[in-house]
């Protein structure tokens, strides 16, 4: 056994030896390689982190919105479709919602102005949600200016800034009371964005949505796990940037795989000869092999791995940041929570680590298992 | 030194640090389902319904609400306007 | 260690248009403890001869017999266990690998035997001493001049401590006086209780005193057996 790690050893001497004999095109070779881990690795733990976080923290959204369709658009809902929806069985409880978007021309962004359901604001108070107080640089105790429905501006004090950790979910929340809110927009009395149903029992609640659309039939009922579901495919969707950066990097890295795969230099295949002219076996020359596709697709998985767990989780994917940011001047600074799925990494280990290291071995086949002959001439 | 003495440092040393991360997430664990419940409690004061992540338009502000015609603009296989569009699919509600 | 060969032929590119012997029937003998010399022209069949001696490739027909045991019939694997201790080559071109350095193509034959790492570097050094090179090794074998890099074949043949040492126009990239230097480290190796085998078109080395039998060839046959 003992043996068997030795000549291992001594042929992986001779690989690294072999490798070193063109040091920056192999290092380069690695970098590369590290890289393409790097961004698929950062991809995928970004993604499962962030759909890990939306699935546990959006189980607290409400159970059913009803909304009101007009003209194919997300209509003003009025406040008596209550009544008939409250009365349905299983409903707990029910309220009407005021939000909507308010964009600053100064900054270009885009506020989500909403009327917090369980609290009494004065109406010139203003929560806002830390995003906001980051991009305007106000504080507690600043005023804010929105410029209302009338061309009016409506002044606001900022009475408090909403837990900074929470970015994720209300970086741009602007809360204000109800009153404020139909001054700004000029929504009338009685009027409202949407409703909101508490249901306990989770499986009613495909029966009373159903109810819904026949007792008001401009009313669309979105259900809670919907809204799970349009989150648990983050991600995944056609032209994504983030494919296109995916298809990218596994097109180089296809490029260059091929690149050594595709055959054997004259020079290669004489060095081949050489060693088994003094006595290396086939078997030990594509052991050998094997040890170099092994050593650098290894070596480029666990650094790309690894810095890519750096860069997600404590650099919070800051590289994508651009990419996600698009248009949008409000960008939620969050930190992923580390949860990490073994099953990806180990398929990303499959993925990257046993194609190369395959790719390495075969094209030297023909040559380990021809008699060194050739060598004498 | 050998080379593949070298090798095996090397490889020691990145294999621990590949370990650390599963560590390290383990270590991390409880404050970070901590902070994920309390951010939960903050979804369900405010009765929230979307992740605040592209804030460029409506429909990617909140893809959950979005209505029909404006998670495809103009036709069903437009391109979006938004690069945020190109990596959430429209709501589940939609597609039925 | 006793060599016999059995009626060897040798064709290449077989059943083809341009099929080739290279070695037609040749029965030869090798004593243990000699130097010999096959002679003749580029395209004699010597070469060929020397790589099927030396187990390197498999006559077409025709038995190879080392002490009595058949070579020419053995997988591989086993062939290669016998070339391992058996035969130590020196090319003719030399073949050292580039980029590496003395030692390490000196110590290659070795590795897949997995001997103790400490004792083969001295094993190395050793033999690279004997042949005064001792001070280039860890110089990368480009850097070397053509007696050097000979000498430096000659330790990598030897390092397995092999019976016999075969030579391919071992003078081929030699001037006369590296020559005569060279035959004097064969006779110094015969002398050790080592067989050596050569090819060489050069009187240099055909001519030479430490050469004990010259077997002539032609067209692939034996013209001269130098009994």
């Amino acid at each position: 056994m003992i043996d068997f790690f030795r000549r291992q050893r001594y042929l992986v001497d001779f690989t690294l030896s072999s490798l070193l004999r063109r040091k920056g095109k192999h290092l380069g070779m690695l970098l590369v390689y590290s890289l393409v881990v790097f961004v698929l690795a950062s991809v995928m733990l970004f993604s499962h982190a962030l759909q890990r976080e939306a699935g546990v923290i959006l189980q607290s959204s409400p159970e059913i919105i009803v909304q009101r369709v007009v003209a194919g658009r997300h209509g003003l809902i009025p406040g008596n479709y209550l009544e008939p929806v409250g009365r349905l069985r299983g409903v707990s409880a029910t309220q009407a919602r005021l939000w909507g978007y308010f964009y600053d021309a100064a900054l270009k962004a885009n506020y989500t102005v909403m009327v917090p359901p369980d609290r009494q604001l004065g109406h010139d108070e203003v929560v806002i949600g830390n995003g906001i107080a980051r991009i305007r640089g106000v504080d507690i105790g600043d005023y804010m200016t929105l410029r209302a429905h009338d061309g009016g501006g409506i002044s606001f004090r900022v009475t408090e800034i909403v837990w900074p950790e929470s970015e994720l979910v209300s970086a741009d929340l602007f809360l204000i009371s109800e009153h404020a809110f139909r001054s700004v927009f000029g929504i009338p009395e009685g009027q409202f964005t949407d409703l909101v149903l508490s249901v306990r029992n989770p499986r009613e609640v495909g029966k009373i949505a159903e109810k819904i659309s026949i007792k008001l039939p401009d009313a669309r009922p979105i259900l809670r796990d919907e809204v799970l579901r349009t989150y648990g495919s983050v991600f995944s969707w056609r032209q994504g940037i983030v494919f296109v950066l995916l298809s990218g990097a596994v097109l180089a890295f296809v490029i260059f795989a091929w690149d050594k795969a595709a055959g054997l230099s004259a020079e290669e295949k004489r060095e081949i000869g050489i060693l088994k002219a003094v006595g290396w076996e086939t078997g030990d020359v594509l052991r050998m092999k094997f040890w170099e596709g092994a050593i650098i697709s290894l070596a480029a998985f666990l650094l790309g791995y690894v810095a890519a767990y750096a860069h997600v989780f404590y650099g919070s994917a800051g590289l994508f940041e651009p990419v996600l940011k698009g248009w949008a001047v409000l960008y939620p600074d969050f930190r992923p929570s580390p949860f990490v799925d073994p099953l990806q990494v180990i398929s990303l280990f499959v993925f990257t680590v046993l194609p190369y290291t395959i790719a390495t071995i075969i094209p030297i086949w023909r040559a380990a298992i021809t008699d060194p002959d050739a060598v004498m001439r | 030194m050998r080379p593949s003495t070298a090798a095996f440092l090397f490889f020691a040393i990145v294999s621990s640090l590949f370990a650390l991360t599963f560590i390290d997430a383990m270590l991390r664990q409880p404050a970070a389902v901590a902070s994920m419940a309390q951010r939960a409690r903050v979804v369900s004061d405010y009765g929230l319904t979307d992740l605040a992540l592209f804030t460029e338009a409506r429909y990617t502000r909140h893809p959950s609400q979005a209505d029909l015609h404006s998670a495809f603009q103009d036709h069903p296989v437009a391109f979006e306007h938004f690069p945020s569009g190109s990596m959430i699919p429209p709501p589940a509600g939609l597609r039925r | 260690m006793r060599i016999a060969l059995n009626d060897v032929h040798k064709a290449y590119n077989q059943g083809r248009p341009n099929e080739f012997w290279a070695v037609r029937g040749i029965s030869l003998s090798l004593e243990p403890n000699r130097v010999m010399c096959l002679k003749g022209a580029s395209g004699s069949g010597k070469t060929t001869l020397l790589s099927i001696i030396g187990c390197l490739s498999r006559p077409t027909s025709g038995r190879v017999v080392l002490d009595g045991k058949t070579l020419s019939g053995l997988p591989e694997r086993f062939l290669t266990e016998v070339r391992r201790h058996t035969f130590g080559f020196i090319f003719q071109r030399f073949n050292l690998i580039d980029g590496l350095s003395v030692l390490e193509n000196v110590m290659l034959p070795a590795y897949p035997l997995g001997p103790n790492h400490g004792e083969l570097r001295t094993r190395a050094k050793r033999l690279l001493g004997q042949f005064q090179i001792a001070d280039k090794a860890s110089n990368p074998v480009n850097w070397l001049s053509g007696g050097e890099a000979q000498r430096v074949a000659i330790c990598r043949a030897l390092i397995n401590d092999p019976l016999i040492l075969i030579a391919d126009e071992p003078t081929a990239n030699l001037d006369s006086s590296l020559s005569r230097e060279l035959m004097g480290l064969i006779d110094g190796l015969r002398d050790s209780g080592k067989t050596i085998l050569l090819t060489s078109h050069d009187a240099d080395v055909y001519a030479s005193p430490v050469v004990d039998r010259v077997v002539s060839m032609r067209d692939g046959r034996i013209v001269e057996a130098g009994d």
